[in-house]
């Protein structure tokens, strides 16, 4: 009997690919044939207009690339600044970056887990009880920034102005919160059968293949390569902190959400361990510049963001603006795999596998 | 089974808990001082004219040139009333083009612009985008008639 293969369409309004993520699958019966993905519809130019402000002001998009893990973004936008213009941050302003970043990761990461339930048909429960927890530290960086989501905090040299006097307790009242929650998530999703059985052996990735891929963050550590940045390439003062780095061994999506997981324990063990640190002192250098002018250069500098390695190439001719500002965004080349894991998998796992991605497609498009 | 069990368990649980989720409309949340809405000019009291000079501070450092400012000579300074030579004679700020980034506030020499950390600041709806542009006495009427208490960053 003679069948054909016929073309589904995924998004761009489709809940479950986070965005405005399109898909165009190619199915026989349940099982995907070949996938097509199609980005740019959430493009903003944010690499050109850039190049276009001042490095001051260019901060604010930063924050709109990937607008789940916006601290990092920043991180790695001042950091090549700081390199470009030779300024050396404060003690202080580089651990109130650090308390951020992870307390960042952590909120990101909650909005992973949170998701991941829905994508694997847990309808909404895990959801909400991962917003309910990114909540809490939601709220820290509203007291300490004045937003929700566009911090715009960071400044190239430290940081825009100093954390409320109440910060480091408020910090420490939230952790235990964020531990409770974290657990609340562990019993919900990593025992279940349903969880399990939707999981494991889904969207597997050799980590040779991971590595060409050039993946990058979790979905690179859940193959089994152990490859952080903040212990591998130190930057800022993440070398005085003790963590451990999560590795699966399988590959696969449930090892990429057991990977997250543990994650957000490390990031907890690192921003306590910051806070018993954190000493007092100025939050920018003495002598900052009005003008930021750079001289002639290429600069990369690179984070570990929520999602992986998040890299800023700046390219300065002189002036007060770079000449071409290239983001690394790790959504993006995750997403490059997504082909590779996808295919000869049934279309509920297409979602599964794109859900593991953990894409921002703020992050993707730019 | 013992899985799903342990995950019902937690469901369960919530429903005990008090709700953490307050009815928006009828009900707000308290915001911090910090907090960071739309830009709106200060107005000093004890002169009785804005603290803005017209300096284009603010307008040249804005990322998204949401800002418009016109400058004229103090009349209140020809009177000797007034230390101010030169006053705003009009100020536009575009709500629909700001992107909250703060930085006109750090710009700004006189301390005369602050971020609204006030819900005010956040219900904004219009019927019509235009009237998102906001004039010199709009800008100015909230903190002339004491409703906020702003937050400038020293």
């Amino acid at each position: 009997m003679e069948t054909v293969d016929i073309n589904v369409n995924m998004g761009p309004q489709h809940p479950s690919t986070h965005g405005v993520f399109r898909m165009v699958l190619t199915i026989d019966g349940e099982r995907v044939m070949d996938v097509e993905p199609h980005i740019g519809y959430m493009h903003r130019g944010a690499e050109k207009l850039s190049e276009e402000m001042d490095y001051r002001q260019a901060i604010g998009y930063q924050d709109r690339t990937d607008y789940l893990a916006q601290f990092m973004n920043e991180q790695a936008y001042c950091m090549a600044v700081e390199k470009l213009l030779d300024i050396e941050v404060p003690e202080r302003a580089e651990y109130i970056r650090v308390i951020l970043c992870e307390l960042n990761r952590i909120a990101s990461h909650f909005m992973f887990l949170g998701a991941f339930g829905i994508d694997l048909g847990h309808f909404g429960t895990s959801f909400t009880y991962g917003f309910r927890e990114r909540e809490h530290i939601q709220d820290i960086f509203e007291e300490v920034t004045g937003e929700r989501l566009m911090y715009s905090y960071f400044r190239p040299g430290g940081l825009v102005w100093d954390v409320p006097d109440n910060f480091v307790q408020r910090v420490r009242d939230v952790l235990p919160k964020s531990r409770q929650g974290l657990q609340d998530l562990d019993m919900l999703l990593t025992g279940n059968e349903i969880v399990s059985v939707r999981s494991r052996g889904v969207g597997v990735m050799s980590a040779e293949d991971a590595v060409s891929w050039g993946l990058s963050g979790p979905l690179l550590r859940a193959a089994g390569v152990e490859w952080d940045l903040r212990r591998d390439k130190p930057y800022s003062i993440y070398d005085r902190f003790q963590y451990d780095i999560p590795v699966g061994t399988h590959g696969d999506v449930y090892d990429r959400y057991l990977v997250r997981v543990e994650e957000v324990r490390q990031s907890i063990r690192i921003v306590e361990q910051a806070l018993d640190q954190l000493p007092d002192g100025p939050i920018m250098p003495e002598k900052m510049p009005r003008k930021l002018r750079g001289p002639e250069a290429e600069i990369y500098s690179a984070v570990e963001g929520a999602r992986g390695e998040y890299g800023i190439y700046l390219v300065s001719k002189g002036g007060d603006k770079p000449y071409r500002l290239k983001m690394r965004s790790p959504s993006f080349c995750n997403l490059s795999a997504l082909r590779d894991m996808t295919i000869g998998n049934y279309v509920a796992d297409a979602v599964a596998i794109l859900g593991s991605i953990d894409i921002v497609l703020g992050c993707v498009d730019r | 089974m013992l899985g799903i069990l342990k995950s019902m368990y937690v469901t369960m649980n919530a429903m005990m808990r008090k709700p953490v989720t307050i009815h928006y409309p009828d009900h707000h949340r308290d915001v911090p001082q910090r907090d960071r809405a739309f830009p709106i000019l200060l107005w000093d009291k004890e002169v009785d004219e804005p603290f803005c000079t017209g300096c284009h501070a603010c307008e040249r450092a804005c990322p998204v040139e949401c800002m418009t400012v016109v400058m004229k000579d103090n009349p209140l300074h020809a009177d000797g009333k007034s230390e101010r030579r030169k006053i705003v004679d009009q100020f536009w700020i575009d709500y629909g083009r700001c992107m909250r980034c703060n930085i006109c506030v750090e710009v700004c020499n006189f301390e005369a612009i602050a971020m609204n950390n006030t819900w005010a600041g956040h219900e904004l709806s219009k019927f019509d985008r235009n009237d998102l542009v906001l004039d010199l006495d709009q800008l100015l009427s909230q903190h002339k008639q004491g409703k906020i208490d702003a937050w400038v960053p020293e």
